[in-house]
């Protein structure tokens, strides 16, 4: 009997993941429910006694699909899996908590001292040191200390959080607990978007083995879901929804390290940070230093999206150029046309042309460019991108998605939107171009959050207006 | 779950959860379909808050719906991913075939249309969903009834 693994991830589901783990199952294989590998274009891609097969379209032709043996897959091999190194390799459910019992007995400095050593900064958008924030909250007195993660994974282009949950949810389990060791919080709660059910179930089931295995002692782990507002990725914003509440961003300071979920010090992180500390834990943060480019340390999961041939995530240590990753890793244009235009970071990041492509992607490289590496992914365009309808959508996001609370970001998304349809219509005069200019200071000057502060990037970018 | 007395156990029942008004309201949507007028109240009355407070949270969220929605709930996603592979033009086919612009419910509730902001099938789009099936590499085809 043959053992086959056949993922039980979004993307691979809606492929016919789901119809061909039953088939397997009537034919007599050992059908294991793994996690996805990422590798959207081989999806569904099948496993079976090592041998990788995809994308399947028929049980009955697998040959015409075989890829060898999956360890010997370039886009697997020549990626340096350290958040996703268990990914796609079992049951996510079938867990030897040996190794995480063994690193809460280690000393609380410890750990944060690892977490210093290594650079580590945030995946989600503003790579902040993560260690600083740590410190901030284990050295805040408080009778209550939370961990909340942020799994509001809204960019355009991401799924990184997705994939990590719905294929090894015991990666960000093992990070919140060693997260709440180190600051001394006993309660976690997971802010995960509606738009991703499966991980939700999935992540729940991965909280109820935790706690049957005893992982969890007494400490609370609770899975929040979200109800569909991009603006509570913002978190300050979603510190607001978890109480219960609009989702409207809160002046800072005080920081969330300091006041954060009802008023208590708070470790937000995004849902990769926290996995990326077991890793870091595992090799030493030295040795998690050494890899990645300067005070880019570590690997980035890099998500390539939109028109692209080889779409998917590949992990890999920050540095390489965006050329690289779109044109090696991911081959190109889906359609076959030329290459248009990338926005990196998401729908607050910076479109970038072809003579941006040798940027290398890291967070000093990228915020050289006004732009920022934000939670790792990239949406690909052809040639055929309008530059104009790109900058009128960034405005559109933005009046869509606003919280409201601050008048720059509130009226000039509004502003900005009909000025550039004003643009479009042909009333193109340098009069509308310095209104939106104008728009786009106020925003980055006075806007509460990055919703509005950073919604003038893609237009500018898109527009090729200058700071 | 249609009456009040139901709807009032589903919200009684997440008091002292966290962010509990926004669970209770996620619960009627699914049990109820919309946030009706009346369910409004309830939730005020059992989280102690006013009418505007609750109000203003379901006005907030595009989860929640005060009408509602059709038998076949169909979701495109319009965000930059997908706008690169051709969302627009399928929302637009879409929206020919069923004569509903984005937002908008058949009268008989046979369909509804909606933009959505990523279902994270950033590299296979454009993506969709039709109630809980969710589509990569959706076709105008693949949506209609």
């Amino acid at each position: 009997m043959s053992r086959a693994l056949v993922p039980n991830e979004t993307l691979a589901n809606a492929l016919g993941a789901n119809e061909f783990a039953r088939e397997l199952d009537a034919r007599g294989h050992e059908v294991i429910r793994s996690g996805g590998f990422g590798l959207a274009w081989l999806e569904p891609m099948l496993v079976i006694d090592g041998q990788a097969y995809g994308p399947v379209r028929d049980l009955d032709a697998l040959e015409e699909v075989a890829l060898g043996p999956v360890d010997e897959i370039p886009a697997i091999a020549r990626q340096r899996r350290i958040v996703f190194d268990r990914c796609g390799r079992g049951d996510p459910m079938d867990y030897d908590p040996t190794w995480l019992l063994d690193q809460l007995r280690r000393p609380p400095r410890e750990i944060i001292a690892e977490v210093r050593v290594s650079g580590l900064r945030g995946r989600g958008g503003a790579g902040f040191p993560a260690h600083i924030k740590w410190q901030t909250v284990h050295d805040t007195p408080a009778p209550q200390k939370y961990i909340v993660v942020n799994a509001d994974e809204g960019d355009s282009g991401t799924f990184a959080d997705r994939l990590i949950m719905e294929g090894d949810p015991f990666r960000l389990i093992e990070g919140m607990l060693l997260a709440g060791h180190a600051i001394g919080a006993d309660k976690g709660i997971v802010y995960l978007r509606s738009e991703y059910p499966l991980a939700a179930r999935i992540f729940a089931q991965a909280i109820a083995k935790a706690r049957e295995l005893g992982l969890l002692g007494n400490f609370e782990m609770e899975l929040f879901i979200g109800a569909g507002a991009y603006i509570c990725g913002e978190e300050t914003s979603l510190l607001e929804s978890l109480e219960g509440k609009r989702g409207e961003v809160r002046t800072k300071p005080p920081v969330p390290a300091v006041a954060g979920l009802f008023g208590q010090p708070t470790l937000v992180h995004n849902v990769i940070s926290l996995c990326s500390v077991p890793g870091i834990l595992r090799m030493g943060g030295a040795a998690y230093a050494e890899i990645g480019v300067g005070p880019s340390t570590g690997s980035m999961t890099f998500q390539l999206a939109g028109n692209i041939q080889r779409g998917g995530l590949y992990e890999l240590p920050f540095g390489l150029s965006i050329r690289e990753l779109v044109e090696d890793w991911g081959g190109g244009t889906r359609s076959g046309r030329p290459f248009g235009a990338v926005q990196v970071g998401g729908p607050l990041g910076a479109y970038l042309f072809e003579e941006d492509l040798d940027t290398p992607l890291t967070y000093e490289a990228t915020a050289k460019l006004g732009a920022g590496i934000g939670h790792g992914g990239l949406v690909v365009f052809d040639d055929t991108v309008d530059r104009l309808q790109q900058a009128h959508f960034a405005f559109a996001f933005c009046a869509h998605e606003s919280c409201g609370k601050c008048t720059p970001c509130r009226i000039g998304a509004v502003r900005g939107k009909e000025t550039v349809e004003a643009l479009a219509a042909g009333e193109y005069t340098e009069d509308k171009i310095a209104v939106i200019a104008e728009l786009c200071d106020v925003m980055e000057e006075a806007s509460l959050c990055q919703m509005g502060g950073m919604t003038p990037i893609p237009v500018r970018s898109a527009l090729g207006i200058g700071k | 779950m249609e009456n009040d007395s139901a709807i009032r156990e589903l919200a009684s029942a997440c008091v002292g959860q966290t962010g509990a008004p926004l669970t209770a309201l996620r619960r009627i949507m699914a049990a109820h379909g919309h946030i009706a007028d009346g369910h409004v109240g309830i939730v005020a009355d059992v989280f102690n808050l006013s009418r505007a407070d609750v109000r203003g949270i379901v006005s907030f969220y595009s989860d929640f719906s005060t009408t509602p929605r059709g038998r076949r709930h169909i979701r495109i996603c319009q965000a930059e991913a997908c706008q690169a592979v051709g969302c627009r033009g399928l929302t637009r086919e879409v929206s020919a075939a069923l004569g509903l612009g984005l937002g908008e419910t058949s009268e008989d509730l046979a369909a509804s249309l909606e933009g959505v902001y990523c279902l994270g099938l950033c590299a296979s789009g454009p993506s969709a969903m039709v109630n809980e099936r969710i589509i990569a590499h959706a076709t105008c085809e693949d949506l209609l009834p």
